[in-house]
């Protein structure tokens, strides 16, 4: 008789544990559908023209000179990966480490040749690059380049190098 | 010389390791009482050398002997003494030292209380942590030793990261890693009863007060760490649902439910199998937080610089560990024989309910966690999961759950009558309605996670108050209701305590979650911003000067109606030597929500600032669960039973739970 008790225990454990999981997995996918933001370097923009109202992230480098600062706490940079480059503009205070020729990773839309970001990704580390923005710069070819020339400026960690 | 003698005790510590990770496993296979008992000298050497090397380094850095690699980096002569040490573990090298210090502290810890535990199992389990530890000394000693020399030695350091030279997060990493470690009491016992092939109630109580002790340790971290995030980086959030936060998270999860399985092997002899399975799982989230925090394979906003060739022997350690206690459990886990039985509806019922919806949510943040990463394997593009994925997941998954936490601690063991249940939570079900009512009459439109929220966690609450109530006779028999108050034990007012604390952080989580309300404008002296029934007035800011840093400070009189409430000075501080900006929030806390200003930029000529305003509803309330919650969990580990000798009819003992 314990057996048959027994069985009962796992069975309700296992039809718990399905049910669960069903549920789970059936957040999951409706979730992942609306909410997975792909990631693109400015090639990617530029050759390629993303839906416009398509959350999407953006990585590379915040171009030398482009930061500019208008009324009403905007700012408008470009962002580049040597090859092309993209213009966002985003309301807000800029994280600490925002620096013109440093890396940066941005979220938002892109419609008529413009970045829309909501979101600027801080670091906490001078040294850290984003393994995206690395990405970026090693697919449009300026990656050894750049890495030279951050090294030389000890600005540079190993995780992007790899 | 300092740091060659510290290197010398690491690499000795290593050895005394491998020493107790074999002689006590063998002689508690063979029976051999003698090399059994190797056990407990060597965790005591262990310790010592540890310590040893830590107050090496300690003293390196207090000192700034700028001759020392890990100094140079993470430390400044100008820097104020708080962060000179805290500088010690702020940096990879460091807080690895920090992590086998503690391991070895919780090994000597079982060796010194653990004098009542039967021999084999004891010597079982400091194996199993001298096995853990080899690893560790050994990923030191080849990839990240603290003790490196710098020739020709600087004038000065390059500072510790702005960012973590604060207060908050001086404490942060070393409660976080009490409770990473801590699961790896739980482990070791897991492994240890799996090749002994028993586990039973003395086990089970064993295991719990170092489980609590380990998520009470986590529970501080990860509330540490939302509070550092929320007045450090001036975003005005909490939880950004960043991998290095999932990471802290899914060892909290699994150890939740971990907690929870001890006491149904404990009191009912079953679902061994699953409490092992769970220990390991705790203990292996904990690794893998380890590993995702420092090799650098997700972007992460808390990301430090980190290091690949790092990230891949952690890989590998979590490989060993992970493969091969799960193939252990494999083979010896059918072994695991159950005795009790009982139904769906019933205490343990909802305790199994409280452990896989854990476990499922432990397992969707792995997923969002991890699948940037799987997609890029296998060439599917990057993409980022963010807190969209997460809200939309986790929060429906823990809902039910919140509902059902109602009703676990008024069912009976064995077998219970819902409906019968449900009449004790009478009282429980009118106040929910009544706040659902209250706040449906005042903001019918409010957002609609924010009203879940208060309900759900209104039903908490109240349910967890009628039970004790109920406890105490309360309704029933008033007279000696306080009495019995007093009387309770101390492992159901932990209990109690936890689920209250955890309804009052729900609470908070959606007030800040549902009513915030947030205004960034650019401000002239003078000028003023109306925020949630608050007016901000913006006075100028100004220069000064810290230790180690500039400041731009500015000055906010908020007052309501046109009575001053408070004056907020928010910072900007610039660190020269990296020369890093961090933001200061500036923070007042109301009993309904928090008063929240951030400075920004100069801008424009007549000096005006980018200013960033908030207003953030209960958030404080979080926090504050987080300490019930913790409060709670303490009081439950002094709870006598735990002290008296574990294996029945071993009435006396010493101390079990006394380091925790």
């Amino acid at each position: 008789m314990v057996p048959v008790k027994r069985k009962h225990k796992r069975l309700t454990f296992v039809g718990l544990a399905l049910l669960l999981i069903a549920a789970a997995a059936g957040l999951v996918l409706s979730a992942f559908e609306e909410s997975i933001v792909f990631f693109h370097s400015p090639t990617d923009i530029v050759e390629k023209t993303p839906v416009p109202d398509r959350r999407l992230r953006l990585g590379g480098l915040v171009e030398e000179g482009s930061v500019e600062r208008q009324p009403d706490a905007v700012v408008v940079f470009r962002v580049t990966d040597m090859a092309n480059t993209v213009n966002v503009s985003y309301r807000g205070i800029l994280p600490d480490l925002f620096r013109e020729g440093q890396g940066v990773v941005a979220e938002g839309t892109y419609a008529g040749g413009l970045f829309t970001a909501d979101e600027v990704l801080a670091k906490h580390d001078e040294t850290y690059m984003p393994p995206e923005v690395a990405d970026a710069l090693k697919k449009s070819g300026k990656w050894n380049e750049m890495s030279e020339e951050m090294k030389r400026q000890g600005m540079i960690n190993k995780g992007a190098q790899q | 010389m300092i740091a060659e003698t510290g290197h010398f005790a690491l690499v000795l510590a290593l050895m005394v390791a491998l020493v107790q990770a074999t002689v006590p496993m063998i002689g508690a296979h063979r029976g051999n009482a003698l090399m059994m008992a190797m056990d407990k000298p060597s965790s005591y050497s262990q310790v010592l050398l540890v310590a040893f090397a830590f107050g090496c380094l300690t003293y390196s850095h207090v000192t700034s002997d700028f001759s020392v690699l890990n100094v140079v980096q993470n430390s400044h002569s100008k820097m104020p003494m708080l962060y000179k040490v805290s500088a010690v573990w702020g940096n990879h090298e460091g807080s690895l030292l920090l992590w086998v210090l503690i391991l070895s502290l919780f090994g000597s810890a079982v060796a010194l209380f653990g004098g009542n535990l039967p021999p084999t199992l004891r010597a079982r389990v400091l194996g199993v942590q001298a096995m853990i530890a080899v690893g560790f000394y050994l990923f030191m000693l080849l990839t990240s030793n603290p003790f490196l020399r710098q020739f020709p030695i600087p004038l000065d350091g390059k500072e510790m990261n702005p960012l973590l030279q604060d207060p908050g997060l001086a404490f942060h990493p070393p409660f976080l890693y009490l409770g990473y470690v801590g699961f790896s009491m739980a482990f070791s016992f897991a492994i240890a009863a799996l090749i002994e092939g028993r586990v039973d109630a003395a086990w089970a109580r064993w295991v719990r007060p170092w489980t609590l002790a380990a998520w009470t340790f986590l529970t501080i971290g990860v509330a540490l760490g939302s509070w550092w995030a929320y007045y450090e980086l001036g975003w005005g959030g909490w939880w950004f649902w960043d991998p290095v936060e999932n990471a802290s998270f899914m060892p909290w999860l699994a150890g939740t439910a971990l907690l929870h399985s001890a006491i149904v092997v404990e009191k009912r002899d079953t679902m061994k199998a699953w409490t092992i399975f769970l220990a390991i799982l705790a203990f292996s989230l904990s690794l893998l937080g380890t590993f995702l925090v420092r090799s650098g394979v997700l972007t992460s906003v808390h990301a430090f610089a980190t290091d690949p060739e790092r990230g891949v022997f952690i890989l590998m350690l979590l490989l060993i560990v992970i493969g091969g206690s799960l193939v252990l459990f494999a083979i010896r886990a059918p072994a695991l024989k159950s005795t009790g039985v009982f139904k769906p509806i019933s205490r343990e019922g909802g305790l199994l309910l409280n452990n896989l919806v854990m476990s499922t949510g432990a397992a969707v943040v792995l997923l969002g966690t991890l699948y940037p990463l799987f997609l890029d394997a296998v060439g599917g593009g990057k993409v980022s999961v963010g807190p969209p994925f997460f809200n939309s997941v986790f929060i429906p998954l823990m809902l039910p759950m919140l509902f059902a936490m109602g009703f676990g601690p008024v069912l009976a063991w064995k077998r219970t009558d819902m409906v019968e249940a449900a009449k004790r939570l009478k009282l429980a079900f009118i106040a929910t309605g009544l706040v659902l009512a209250a706040m449906l009459a005042i903001a019918f439109d409010g957002p609609f996670m924010g009203i879940v929220g208060i309900t759900i966690a209104t039903w908490v609450f109240m349910a967890t108050a009628v039970e004790l109530a109920e406890r105490i006779k309360l309704f029933s028999a008033p007279r000696q209701a306080l009495s019995r108050l007093l009387r309770q034990q101390r492992a159901s007012w932990g209990m109690t305590l936890a689920h209250m604390g955890l309804a009052i952080a729900i609470a908070g989580m959606a007030g800040a979650g549902g009513w915030k309300v947030e205004r960034i404008q650019t401000m002239v002296p003078g000028q003023s911003v109306n925020l949630a029934g608050y007016d901000f007035k913006f006075m100028g800011a100004r220069r000064a000067q810290g230790p180690n840093y500039t400041i731009v400070e500015g000055t906010f009189q908020v007052s309501e109606d046109g009575n001053p409430v408070v004056t907020l000075h928010p910072e900007k501080r610039n660190y020269p030597v990296r020369q890093m900006p961090t933001t200061e929030a500036a923070i007042h806390t109301l009993f309904m929500g928090d008063l929240y200003a951030v400075i920004g930029d100069p801008e424009g000529s007549e000096g005006g600032f980018v200013t960033r305003l908030y207003y953030n509803p209960l958030i404080a309330w979080m926090w504050f669960g987080a300490f019930v919650m913790v409060f709670g969990s303490v009081i439950s580990i002094s709870d006598r039973r735990y002290r008296v000798g574990a294996p029945k009819g071993h009435a006396s003992g010493k101390q079990v739970g006394a380091k925790a």
